[in-house]
């Protein structure tokens, strides 16, 4: 029996036992209420709310679940939450302004953005040390890490790059310019493809991973909405490489891309401003967070449509998945 | 004349394979006249404009190290009484990237000095809108608004808001009637009409008397939605707020504002940005500082993606469809090719918040929206740029 069902067969027992046994929870930073929303996959209700430090953004679970990684920005640290009962158990240094990292596969290190400083810092989450601060360009914010472990990935938002990081040396070896603004970053396909959001450029970037160089690029049109108002953030694949999810920011919609042939499939009208999205345990459902309206939409994946709007605290961002 | 030069950081880290360039840009101050101000609480910064064309260096500069580039700012200040055509030709045998803050006809001799042909050039201090339109010169490029830009921006808002009796107090310094001519030609362009003006011609010291003399003066005005004011030297027009015979909301250059940059902004990643410059120059970032700002990475975005630092070839690229600078101001910001003019969101704000940001919803355009503010083509007079 996993610790999610063992929390609610302990809080509320009749619940629990109805609920089946898929039940999971995506937990929600709220950039602007220093909260953390955890919502029930099942009942698609909020079913608790943390306290965090301050404009929390950035967040991600280790790998058994046990603790819950937040970027506090505005707080300068990276805290650790004990999701069982959202309880602080510790802050790690992350540098200043931490805004989005991703946890390494060994479980470990962090490479944390830190947007204010142009830099990247390594922090091993077991001693609480920083292991390495990396110059990489202007407010860094997109953080990914390939399948192996050997690549980390940060793109610069106004460098208007993605830099190359050999975790090993914990160095820089190639540095890609991309479109305006990236935002957000992701290994596809047992890592051979790396993705780029341009926010402002409004598009998605592939590269081939072994040679750092562009293999593709998908553009955007959501009907009725100027393209400038088209805006990719965060975007998520299917467990396939299929189709990857791309959030379009103020243009209020996902687009739904086939992941082989660039195509955009399908526009989902979600809330307002959407950053980022994160999936149920079997992908059947997608949730996004949605910045200017302050509730989360939850997508049904096979579909492709919106069926509930949940309301959270005051701009979401963030989103992480625990069974 | 006081010269600076101040080589920013450039690190050996570049691994592209890419040609080495080296760009000097240089920023020069012409200290204009300030007219004395009723109130003495807000006097302008020194290094106005000059702070934001120091964080975009720096922000070039961080982009450039990754390429091979590397970016130097001089730094010109011609005081009051000073020659500034000499300082400008000194500064352009050094460089073709001249950012200026000066008065609109002092910018335009240094846009005709024949050192300043080849040149390009970045209004960042004058909203004049002759600049923009039939004393254009192709050299030159506007990172500020125009002040119709930011008039038209206004308009928007009163054709929201359906505040269309308008009255206006018009001050008496010549930026004060341009603002109030772009005003009621903005009020005429969105369908609204020019209501009743008074001149500001008080002498008295209003921190001790608004409170008995504006209603008095405003009383005359009758009823209307929204107060206009025009005192772009922000001399008298903080005591009209909440002075008014009628309780009505006070617009324009106080109150309710249109302008290109406030330190109220901070969606669009603003944020970062506002922290970074007020770190480095601790004060908060003003339209002056954001155009300078603009102005420098504007260079910088050409440069990095051209990968070259000839003048000819950056003015084509930043000047082609290719272009586009990522602003703070969530959409990406493009030069009308037609006038030179930085396209560009305005900011409507009060003190203390971000109310709305121009063009608004429903301000439809056929190729840009943004191009509902300001000259647009078919009505620019403009033709050095054909």
């Amino acid at each position: 029996m996993n610790k999610s069902l063992t929390k609610l067969l302990s809080l509320i027992v009749p619940l629990a036992l109805a609920a089946p046994v898929t039940a999971g929870e995506i937990w929600v930073t709220n950039e602007k209420d220093d909260t953390v929303s955890v919502i029930d996959t099942d009942t698609l209700e909020v079913i608790q709310t943390y306290p965090t430090g301050e404009r929390p953004r950035g967040i991600t679970f280790s790998k058994d679940f046990t603790r819950l990684y937040i970027c506090a920005s505005d707080s300068d640290s990276v805290q650790v939450m004990d999701p069982n009962t959202g309880e602080i158990l510790r802050d790690l240094p992350s540098g200043e302004d931490p805004e989005q990292f991703v946890l390494h596969p060994d479980d470990i290190h962090l490479y944390i953005a830190n947007e204010d400083d142009a830099i990247t810092t390594v922090v091993n989450t077991q001693t609480g040390e920083v292991v390495a601060q990396i110059d990489v360009g202007v407010e860094p914010e997109g953080m990914a890490v390939s399948p192996d472990g050997k690549i980390a990935i940060t793109t610069s938002e106004t460098t208007n790059m993605a830099h190359w990081i050999n975790t090993e040396t914990n160095e820089l070896f190639a540095n890609t310019l991309v479109d305006s603004r990236p935002r957000h970053a992701e290994f596809a396909k047992q890592g051979t493809e790396m993705w780029v959001s341009s926010e402002i450029g409004g598009t998605l970037t592939v590269f081939d991973t072994a040679t750092q160089t562009e293999k593709g690029k998908i553009e955007f049109e959501v009907q009725g909405v100027h393209p400038d108002r088209v805006q990719p953030v965060g975007f998520e694949f299917t467990p396939d490489y299929g189709t990857v999810f791309v959030a379009l920011g103020p243009s209020n919609h996902i687009a739904a891309v086939n992941a082989e042939t660039y195509e955009v499939e399908e526009y989902i009208l979600v809330g307002r401003r959407v950053w980022h999205m994160e999936f149920n345990e079997d992908h059947s459902q997608l949730f996004t967070t949605n910045g200017v309206s302050g509730d989360v939409t939850v997508i049904d994946v096979a579909s492709r449509k919106a069926v509930k709007t949940i309301k959270v605290g005051r701009f979401p961002w963030g989103a992480a998945f625990r069974p | 004349m006081i010269l600076r030069l101040a080589i920013a950081v450039t690190l050996g880290l570049a691994r592209m394979a890419q040609a080495d360039v080296a760009v000097t840009m240089a920023y020069l101050h012409v200290e204009q006249p300030l007219p004395p101000t009723l109130s003495n609480l807000d006097p302008l910064p020194g290094d106005l404009g000059l702070a934001g064309v120091r964080t975009g260096i720096a922000d070039n500069a961080t982009t450039g190290r990754f390429l091979g580039q590397t970016y130097a700012l001089i730094d010109g200040h011609v005081a009051e009484g000073e020659d500034p055509l000499a300082a400008a030709k000194i500064l352009l045998q050094d460089t073709k990237f001249l950012i200026l803050n000066a008065a609109p006809e002092i910018i335009l001799q240094i846009a005709d000095l024949p050192e300043a042909r080849d040149a390009l050039l970045f209004n960042i201090s004058s909203g004049n809108v002759a600049l923009r339109d039939d004393a254009c010169r192709a050299n030159l490029l506007h990172a500020l608004p125009s002040v119709a830009m930011r008039t038209d921006a206004l308009a928007q808002v009163l054709v929201q808001k359906r505040w269309t009796d308008l009255a206006m107090i018009v001050g008496g310094h010549p930026q004060d009637e341009a603002y109030a001519a772009a005003m009621r030609a903005s009020l005429v362009k969105f369908g609204l009409k020019p209501g009743p003006e008074k001149q500001w011609l008080f002498d008295a010291d209003m921190r001790r008397n608004a409170a008995q003399e504006v209603p008095l003066f405003t009383q005359e005005l009758g009823d209307y939605d929204a107060l206009i004011v025009a005192d772009e030297l922000h001399d008298f027009g903080r005591y009209v707020l909440y002075n008014t015979w009628a309780a009505r909301p006070v617009v324009g250059s106080e109150g309710l504002t249109a302008v290109t940059w406030d330190r109220v902004i901070e969606q669009w990643g603003a944020a970062q940005l506002q922290s970074r410059f007020e770190e480095e120059s601790q004060r908060p970032m003003a339209s002056e500082d954001y155009a300078g700002w603009a102005a420098a990475r504007t260079v910088g975005e050409a440069v990095t993606r051209a990968n070259t630092g000839d003048v000819g070839a950056v003015r084509a690229y930043i000047l082609s469809d290719d272009f586009e600078l990522a602003g703070f101001k969530g959409r990406p910001l493009t030069y009308r090719t037609w006038n030179g003019q930085l396209r560009q969101p305005i900011a409507i704000v009060h003190p203390r918040a971000l109310v709305e940001q121009a063009p608004l919803e429903g301000f439809l355009h056929r190729v840009n929206e943004l191009d509902t503010l300001g000259l647009d083509q078919p009505e620019s007079k403009c033709e050095a740029f054909q």
